[in-house]
């Protein structure tokens, strides 16, 4: 067991039927930093998350959870693990103070400290003012900030958040990072899977790039921007006519390019460039370049 | 990840089976007024409509005044009702729609425990609307005897095993309309031929043979026995084979549970 490390995969691979969902892949999460798991849908994310808390047993490879191996270990590595699953899952004709008491019990708190557990999740998510509202009269963005707490009742070493805000408002979404910000500051262990690119960058230390079950990259977001994309990238706007005569200069000039729907964007560019707007690369000029998809 | 306690955690852990448990009974407190409902005015209507209705023809059945022998028939038709039915649309809905048993799997609980947890909370609640039938039969003059106090165990240990098998056929089930062939084929027949009605005895031998093996004939006699304090060595090969009956169902249920909920 690799010291300091809080989850370990080495070479899993999990099939259903002719689909390889996860295709040899690693993954290392140290201790006390939050890891993102980028890809597209169907890239493999979810699949992995299922496979840290034993719901799908690997059919090839090692996987570590907290020093624990699954999935022989895994209601030890469970016990110390927290859960925020990408499909609400909460009791929906119970309060938001009945979905906590729940989980405080099936994470085993002793009777002497479920109050308080209770009390510091229900603060976390900013919701003791909403203790005894039946959860199918909570807001969108409530709903996933107590499936978050619910997740953190029990102090858990390392918590999982599988497309923490999938399907929500912008607002809320920034709303949701920062109680992920909070957490990370906190010293949480964090792995969170997202396809959206700007979670990544803002939340994890280090992102891991998924395609087709496989890691393509990973790295600290500004390093594989740096290494992958360049400083900077030019957009340019036109026809499609136009946008096939930059491609084919970029690609003379040994530059790289990737189209977006309205316009292409070169990439690595330094002196010798094309008219265009000028802007930094990003994480999502890598993640197009590396999975050759695009996302949202 | 230095100092990590190697002790083992084991099969069917008591406060593994008690969060379950504790999440059901404070569910419980959302719903208990429809299921009680459902779970006791049923098998009253059967009660008073075969009691009274062909009571006016029939009045008395192996001995028994014809409503009594109905009476204490259908605690068997409660039990049933509130253990098959509710472990199989419940179990499917809380896999399927709620996606509850992901919630649970993710902590330390394994699908083990949490199908023991759920047919447990099944079979309680299943013994105590069992007793439903014989309380309103007491209005129609059966005569209390100390051997009642056993009908909810009774209708416990039946419907622990129809628990399981109603989470085992949700286990199967790909589809929720799925449960119509279960109950049209196989429940529909066994509740009629349990002797909650009419007594097995008038039927013809390959149907004496199914009710012989059927476990809702055994809660039948078993509670008539208890009802009328009349006891008897059978009734223990009764209980037995009803544990048997569980014990099966128990172990069906986990098998395609596990194949449904880990994969």
């Amino acid at each position: 067991m690799d010291e300091g490390l809080a989850i370990r995969l080495r070479g899993v691979v999990k099939r259903y039927g002719p689909i390889t969902a996860v295709d040899g892949l690693d993954l290392d999460v140290p201790a006390g930093t939050c890891v993102g798991l980028l890809g597209p849908n169907g890239a493999g994310k979810s699949t992995t998350m299922r496979l840290l808390t034993a719901q799908s047993i690997p059919d090839e490879g090692e996987l570590e959870v907290l020093g624990f191996r699954l999935p022989d270990e895994s209601k030890q590595a469970r016990a110390r693990l927290g859960v925020t699953p990408q499909l609400d899952n909460l009791d929906v004709t119970l309060t938001v103070e009945q979905n906590l008491l729940v989980f405080s019990h099936l994470y085993r708190i002793p009777r002497n400290e479920r109050h308080d557990a209770i009390e510091r999740a229900l603060r976390i998510a900013n919701l003791s003012e909403r203790r005894d509202t039946r959860v199918d009269k909570l807001s969108g963005g409530m709903r996933r900030r107590l499936l978050i707490a619910r997740a953190l009742v029990h102090r858990p070493q390392l918590v999982l958040l599988d497309e923490p805000t999938v399907g929500l408002d912008p607002q809320v979404r920034q709303e949701l990072w920062a109680l992920v910000d909070a957490l990370r500051a906190e010293g949480t262990t964090l792995l969170m899977s997202t396809h959206y690119i700007e979670e990544a960058q803002r939340l994890a230390d280090t992102v891991l790039i998924m395609s087709h079950g496989k890691a393509v990259a990973a790295g600290a977001p500004a390093d594989l921007v740096a290494e992958h994309a360049g400083r900077e990238a030019v957009e340019v706007y036109g026809p499609p006519a136009r946008l096939a005569e930059v491609e084919a200069e970029a690609a003379a000039a040994g530059l790289r390019t990737r189209r977006t729907g309205t316009s292409v964007a070169v990439l690595g560019v330094d002196g010798t460039a094309p008219r265009g707007e000028r802007r930094p690369a990003n994480l999502e000029d890598v993640f197009v370049l590396l999975t050759g998809e695009q996302i949202d | 990840m230095a100092a990590v306690e190697r002790e083992r955690l084991g099969r069917l852990e008591r406060p593994a089976i008690a969060g379950v448990l504790v999440r059901e009974v404070i569910n419980f407190s959302s719903y208990w007024r429809s299921a009680t409902f459902s779970s006791t005015v049923e098998p009253t209507i059967y009660l008073l409509a075969f009691g009274l209705g062909f009571g006016s023809l029939v009045s008395k059945v192996s001995g028994y005044d014809y409503v009594l022998f109905i009476g204490t028939g259908t605690v068997a038709t409660a039990v049933l009702f509130s253990s098959a039915f509710p472990a199989m649309f419940g179990t499917f809905v809380k896999y399927k729609f709620q996606r509850t048993y992901d919630a649970i799997l993710a902590a330390p609980v394994d699908t083990e425990e949490l199908v023991t947890a759920e047919a447990l909370w099944i079979a309680v609640r299943a013994g105590v609307y069992g007793c439903v039938p014989l309380i309103v039969s007491l209005f129609f003059g059966l005569d209390p005897e100390p051997t009642m106090l056993l009908v909810p165990f009774i209708g416990f240990l039946c419907g622990y095993g129809w628990a399981c098998f109603g989470i085992a056929i949700a286990g199967f089930a790909n589809s929720i309309e799925n449960f119509s062939y279960i109950i049209s084929a196989v429940l529909t027949p066994l509740f009629l031929v349990a002797g909650t009605f009419f007594p097995i005895t008038g039927l013809p031998d390959w149907l004496q043979w199914i009710a012989a093996i059927n476990p809702l004939h055994q809660c039948v006699v078993l509670v008539r026995s208890a009802a009328f304090n009349s006891y008897g060595w059978h009734d223990l090969l009764r209980v037995l084979y009803l544990i048997g009956f569980g014990l099966l169902m128990w172990r069906i249920a986990i098998k395609a549970m596990t194949r449904k909920l880990i994969d």
